[in-house]
C-alpha cells in the first residue's frame, strides 16, 4: 500500500475500511473496501456474492413455468419486471406470442413495477444523503402502489403474476379505475419530493458533478437504463427494441447531459412522470379480448376443477408438473427488457427437453456495481454513497 | 473552638444558608432541564413524525407520552459494552465530558431577572469555552472506541468544531460591543433598555452567523457529519451502547437547550417578553426555548447533510467573513451613535 514517510519522519499509510456487507447505506449486503486518504476514496474494491442463491443453476433443474417464481427474488423491489422479461424470453424461444389484452396487462404491470421500484431508488437515494422527509413521502405512494399490486395478483412484493403466453388473470375494472386515479394523482407527488430536494443547495452541491462518467465511458462499462441515459446516450430497450406494446403508446426517453449524480437522478425522476403517463395510455387503449394464447395451455397448469374431473387434464397436469412443456425447439435465445435498474436479458439455451440447459441472467445492477471504483476513486467518502445510490443496484439481482 | 461552634457562627452560618441555595438552585435547573431533554426526544419523534406524514410514538402511553421513559429504562438496564481493544479509560471519560461540558454551561444562563446559578463576569466566555469542550468528549470517544468508523466521526468532529467555534465566537462579538460587558444576565439588560426590547435586529447577522454554527456545535441536521448515518453508521457513538450511549444522545440534546439559550439571552431579550406574564417570571425563555428547539427539528426535517470539504469552506469563506464583517459593521455604527 502507499505508505509514506512524512517530512518529520511520521509514517503516514491509507485507512482500510471495510464498508459493508452490513453497513445502513449499501443497499442490502453489497461490501466496499476502501482505502482511505484522509477522507478521500483511494481505491475501492466492490465485493459481490453474499447474496447468491444460484438462481441460473436453479433454472436449469425446473421447467420452463416453475422457473418463474425464481425470478420474483433477482430484484425484489421490481418482481413484476422480473417476470415479464422472463416470459418474454420464453415466448420468444417458443415462437408464441401473447394476446393483445395481455400485452397491455404486462406493460400496465411492468411500468407499475417501475414506479415501485424508482419510487425506492429515491427514497433511499436521498435518505443516504442525509434527506430524511423524502423518504417517508415516497414510501407512502409505495404503500399504494403495493395495494394495487395485491388487488391485481394477491400478492405484494413477490407476484409471480404473467404467465407464459399471456398473464395468469384477468384485470377487473376496479382495478383500472383505481389504477387511473393513481396515475392522474402520482405526477404531483413527484413533484412533491422534487420540492423538497431538486433545488436544494445542499442536494445540489452533493450531486452535481459527483461520479461523472462520460457517454462513451458508460457504453464500453456496459451500462444501461437510466445509469447510462444520465450520460446523454439514448438507449431504452423499450424504443431500440419494443416488446409488448411499448411501439403503440407515446413516452419521452429522459436523456441526461454531464452523466453526474445529478443527472442520472433526474433521468430517473422524469422516468417516473413518463411510466404514469404509459399506464395511463395503457388504460386508455386496452382492448377486449383473451389473456392467454391458444398454445399457452401447453405451459399454463389446467384449472384445477378439470384435473380433478378429467383424465386429458389430469395427465396434461403431472406431465407439465413433471417434465415441463414438451414442444421445446432446440435452439437458444436471448431476450431482453427494460426493468428499473437497466437491461435485463434472459439468454436461454434449450436442449429440447422441459427445462432450460442453461439459463443465464444477466442482471444491470451487476454490471452497474463494477462500475462503482470508477466513479469513486478520487472522490470523498461521502459521494461513494451517493454513488451507491445513483447506480441504484439491487444486492439479490447483482448476486441471482 | 469545636465544630459546631464553628458552623453556628453568624458569619458561616450565612455562608452555609448561601450553599444552600445554590445547590438547590442548581437541583432545581439540572431537574427541570433533564426533564426537557426527556420531552426533547419525544416532542422531536412527534414533530419529525408529522411533517413526514407518520405519527411517531404512539403505544406507550397515551400518544407515546411514556416513550422517553421507556427508553431510558431500556438503556440504562443494557450491557455495557466496551470493546476489547477500547481505550479504556478514555473510552469510559469521553460521554462524561460530553455531558459535563453541556450542564456546566447552563450555570451562567439567568432564566429569569435575578435567578442565575453564577452570576460571574465572564459569563459568555464560560460558555464558549464549555461549548469547545464538549467537542474533546466526541474527539476521545472517536479515538478510544478503536474502530475506523469512530475515528474517522471523532476526526470530522475535531475539524468541525474547529471551523465553526470561531463563527460562534465571532458572531457573539457583536453582542458583546453592544452590551459592553460579558456577564449574561447584564446583556439581557442591557437588551431591555435597547428600543426593541431586543440585540436581534440590529445584530440579525450575527444571529444568523451564531445559529448556523450552533447547528454544527450540536452536530445537528445538514452538520450531522460526526455521526452520519449513512457514511459512518454512526459516526462517534458506534462502539457505545446502553447508559454510555444515552450520555452522548442527552449530551447532544443538552447541547441544543445550551445553544438555544445562549441565542435568548444574547439575540433575542431574554426573559423579557412583548408583554408580562404574571407570575412565571421564566415563561419567556421556555416559550422562546421551544421555538428555536422546534426550529432544529424543522431544519432536520427539511435538508439532506453537508459534505465534509462543503462544510469546511462554508464555515470559512462565508461564515467567519460574515461574522468578522458583523463586528465591523457594530463598531461603525457605534461610533457614529446610529445604535
Amino acid at each position: 500500500m502507499g505508505e509514506a514517510v512524512g517530512e518529520k519522519g511520521f509514517q503516514t499509510k491509507e485507512l482500510t475500511v471495510s464498508m459493508g456487507p452490513q453497513h445502513p447505506a449499501t443497499h442490502g449486503v453489497l461490501k466496499l473496501v476502501l482505502d482511505l486518504d484522509g477522507e478521500t476514496v483511494v481505491k475501492c474494491t466492490p465485493y459481490v456474492g453474499y447474496l447468491h442463491r444460484g438462481v441460473e443453476k436453479l433454472g436449469e433443474n425446473r421447467t420452463y413455468f416453475s422457473a418463474l417464481p425464481l425470478t420474483d427474488r433477482l430484484d425484489y423491489i421490481s418482481s413484476m419486471s422480473n417476470n415479464v422479461g422472463y416470459v418474454n424470453a420464453v415466448e420468444t424461444l417458443f415462437g408464441i406470442e401473447a394476446p393483445e389484452r395481455a400485452k397491455y396487462i404486462r406493460t400496465i404491470c411492468a411500468e407499475m413495477s417501475r414506479i415501485s421500484s424508482h419510487i425506492i431508488w429515491v427514497a433511499t437515494h436521498a435518505l443516504d444523503i442525509g434527506a430524511m422527509t423524502v423518504f417517508l413521502y415516497s414510501f407512502r405512494e409505495r404503500e399504494w402502489i403495493l395495494d394495487l399490486f395485491e388487488m391485481l395478483t394477491g400478492a405484494r412484493l413477490t407476484v409471480s403474476y404473467p404467465r407464459i403466453g399471456g398473464v395468469r388473470n384477468d384485470v377487473s375494472q376496479e382495478f383500472l379505475d383505481s389504477l387511473y386515479k393513481f396515475v392522474l394523482e402520482f405526477p404531483g407527488r413527484v413533484d412533491e419530493y422534487e420540492t423538497l430536494i431538486d433545488q436544494n443547495r445542499i442536494w445540489l452541491q452533493r450531486t452535481k458533478g459527483i461520479g461523472i462518467i462520460s457517454a462513451e465511458e458508460a457504453v464500453n462499462w456496459g451500462l444501461t437504463g437510466a445509469t447510462l441515459r444520465g450520460s446523454g446516450v439514448n438507449y431504452d430497450v423499450r424504443k431500440a427494441n419494443p416488446y409488448d406494446v411499448y411501439d403503440k403508446v407515446q413516452f419521452d426517453v429522459p436523456l441526461g447531459k454531464a452523466g453526474d449524480v445529478y443527472d442520472r437522478y433526474r433521468c430517473r425522476m422524469e422516468e417516473l412522470r413518463q411510466s404514469a403517463r404509459i399506464i395511463k395510455q395503457c388504460i386508455e387503449q386496452i382492448p377486449a379480448g383473451p389473456i392467454l394464447a391458444p398454445e399457452a395451455h401447453k405451459f399454463v397448469l389446467p384449472p384445477k376443477e378439470n384435473v380433478l374431473k378429467s383424465m386429458e387434464a389430469l395427465i396434461h397436469h403431472f406431465i407439465l408438473i413433471t417434465k415441463g412443456p414438451l414442444t421445446a425447439p432446440v435452439g437458444e435465445v436471448y431476450s431482453a427488457t427494460e426493468v428499473p435498474k437497466g437491461e435485463l436479458g434472459f439468454y436461454i439455451v434449450s436442449d429440447g427437453s422441459g427445462k432450460p440447459y442453461r439459463m443465464r441472467v444477466r442482471a444491470p445492477s451487476f454490471v452497474h456495481a463494477s462500475v462503482l471504483p470508477r466513479l469513486s476513486e478520487g472522490h470523498l467518502l461521502a459521494d461513494v454513497i451517493a454513488n451507491i445510490g445513483t447506480i441504484d443496484i439491487v444486492l439479490g439481482e447483482c448476486d441471482r | 473552638m469545636n465544630f459546631l461552634e464553628i458552623i453556628f457562627r453568624p458569619a458561616s452560618f450565612d455562608v452555609i444558608v448561601q450553599l444552600a441555595i445554590m445547590v438547590l438552585k442548581v437541583v432545581v435547573v439540572v431537574g427541570v432541564i433533564m426533564l426537557h431533554v426527556t420531552y426533547a426526544t419525544y416532542f422531536e419523534r412527534k414533530s419529525i413524525g408529522h411533517m413526514q406524514v407518520r405519527l411517531g410514538p404512539m403505544r406507550t402511553g397515551p400518544h407515546g407520552l411514556l416513550q422517553p421513559i421507556a427508553d431510558f429504562v431500556k438503556l440504562f438496564f443494557k450491557e455495557d459494552i466496551i470493546p476489547a481493544a477500547a481505550d479504556k479509560p478514555i473510552f469510559y471519560m469521553a460521554p462524561v465530558i460530553s455531558i459535563f461540558a453541556g450542564m456546566s454551561s447552563l450555570a451562567v444562563i439567568p432564566f429569569f431577572n435575578g435567578f442565575v446559578i453564577a452570576n460571574i463576569n465572564i459569563g459568555l466566555l464560560f460558555v464558549l469555552a464549555m461549548s469547545s469542550l464538549g467537542a474533546y468528549g466526541i474527539v476521545m470517544a472517536g479515538w478510544s472506541s478503536n474502530s475506523k468508523y469512530s475515528f474517522l466521526g471523532g476526526l470530522r468532529s475535531s475539524a468541525q468544531v474547529i471551523s465553526y467555534e470561531i463563527a460562534l465566537g465571532l458572531s457573539l462579538v457583536g453582542v458583546m460591543m453592544m452590551a459592553g460587558s460579558l456577564n449574561m444576565t447584564e446583556i439581557v439588560k442591557a437588551q431591555l433598555a435597547y428600543p426593541t426590547g431586543m440585540f436581534l435586529f440590529p445584530q440579525i447577522l450575527g444571529f444568523f452567523v451564531f445559529m448556523v454554527a450552533a447547528f454544527a456545535e450540536t452536530n445537528r441536521t445538514p452538520f450531522d457529519l460526526p455521526e452520519a448515518e449513512s457514511e459512518l453508521v454512526a459516526g462517534y457513538f458506534v462502539e457505545y451502547s446502553g447508559m454510555r450511549f444515552a450520555l452522548f444522545y442527552v449530551a447532544e440534546y443538552i447541547g441544543m437547550i445550551v445553544m438555544s439559550l445562549i441565542a435568548i439571552t444574547c439575540f433575542l431579550g431574554g426573559w423579557d417578553g412583548p408583554f408580562q406574564i404574571p407570575y412565571v417570571p421564566f415563561a419567556w425563555v421556555f416559550i422562546k426555548l421551544y421555538i428555536l428547539i422546534f426550529l432544529f427539528y424543522w431544519i432536520r426535517a427539511t435538508v439532506p447533510r453537508f459534505r465534509y470539504d462543503h462544510l469546511m469552506s462554508f464555515g470559512w469563506k462565508i461564515l467567519i467573513p460574515l461574522a468578522l464583517f458583523n463586528v465591523v459593521l457594530t463598531g461603525l455604527l457605534k461610533t457614529l451613535n446610529v445604535i
